[in-house]
């Protein structure tokens, strides 16, 4: 399968949707407002989407991932009491799928490496050098990443780069909080090792 | 005490989530390899949450695909909706001439019992 077409952040319908405007949305569909809930999708949806593909490393289990956890959300949005963001209630279910994708896809699949999937950033900076520079190092900290063990993967992209405390990721995984804080440093000192000389390059373009 | 005992806490100590004892941290402020593992550490915890603002583009097709399930999943719900509420209704009538009978049942044996 070739990888998406590259756009920019601006073509991307709610890539970064504004809190507010989401806290609205979700009260509206709360009340029995489908279109709202539609909405709720549009602004969403792309995120989702990466940490979906983030999670199983394909892009078909990925939309797969998308699919049930939008209609998971949308069975289950009267039990979202909104302790939590939607974003991070989203990011849970989302884990949740995506650990089930993975189990049901077994070990007969390998993982392919698609380095040159498009992403787009939402803070793009203006020096051609630098963004090459921090562009090259980012590519092999993804290739790092998609080269871990799936379950440790999880781990540290919700971890590391959602944000998610232990407690949820364990519970989403389906292990204990130990077993995620296990996994989450042998998935950072795998990491370690395979980048030292480029996690330098890559924070210096940070 | 060597490096090996403090290396486990070492990615936590970079992050803020563990702090060291008195002897792991004297050993910190001395080894020069232990404070190198600390900096690549912040470097790389860097390096994964700048990846926070990169989003992937989805394939064509996929919002598309996911409304309309939505679509069905609310029209389901919605047929769930009718459905239970007829069942609700047939219950509550049943129910209704269930009463209705046994008070006239009662009315019946009442005035049975009535001398004449």
């Amino acid at each position: 399968m070739s990888p998406p077409s590259r756009v920019t952040a601006a073509d991307l319908a709610g890539s970064n949707p504004e809190p507010h405007h989401l806290a609205d949305l979700v009260a509206r569909a709360r009340d029995g407002d489908r279109s709202a809930f539609d909405d709720l999708v549009r602004a969403t949806y792309a995120d989702t989407y990466t940490l979906a593909y983030r999670l199983t490393g394909d892009e078909e289990d990925a939309r797969d991932v998308v699919q049930e956890t939008y209609l998971r959300a949308y069975r289950g949005l009267h039990r979202f009491r909104g302790e939590a963001r939607f974003t991070t209630w989203l990011y849970r279910i989302t884990a949740n799928c995506a650990a089930t994708a993975l189990g049901r896809r077994g070990r007969h699949r390998h993982d392919e490496l698609v380095d040159d999937a498009a992403l787009v950033d939402e803070h793009p900076d203006h020096d051609p050098a630098a963004r090459a520079e921090r562009d090259a190092a980012r590519v092999r900290l993804r290739g790092a990443l998609h080269d871990l063990p799936p379950r440790l993967r999880a781990v540290v992209v919700l971890r590391d780069i959602y944000d998610l405390p232990h407690e949820a990721i364990a519970a989403e995984l389906g292990i204990s909080e130990s077993a995620a804080k296990v996994r989450l440093h042998r998935a950072r000192r795998k990491l370690r090792e395979e980048l030292s000389p480029d996690v330098a390059e890559a924070a210096r373009a940070v | 005490m060597r490096c090996d005992h403090v290396a486990p806490h070492l990615a936590g100590l970079a992050d803020g989530s563990s702090a060291l004892d008195l002897r792991e941290r004297r050993h910190v402020e001395h080894c020069l390899r232990c404070q190198a593992e600390i900096v690549q550490y912040r470097r790389l915890l860097r390096a994964l949450r700048s990846l926070r603002s990169e989003v992937l583009v989805p394939a064509p097709g996929l919002l598309g695909e996911v409304l309309a399930n939505i679509e069905a999943a609310g029209e389901e719900r919605a047929v769930r909706g009718l459905v239970s509420g007829r069942r609700a209704a047939y219950l509550g009538g049943l129910a209704a001439a269930t009463a209705a009978g046994a008070a006239g049942a009662l009315v019946l044996a009442t005035r049975h019992r009535r001398p004449a």
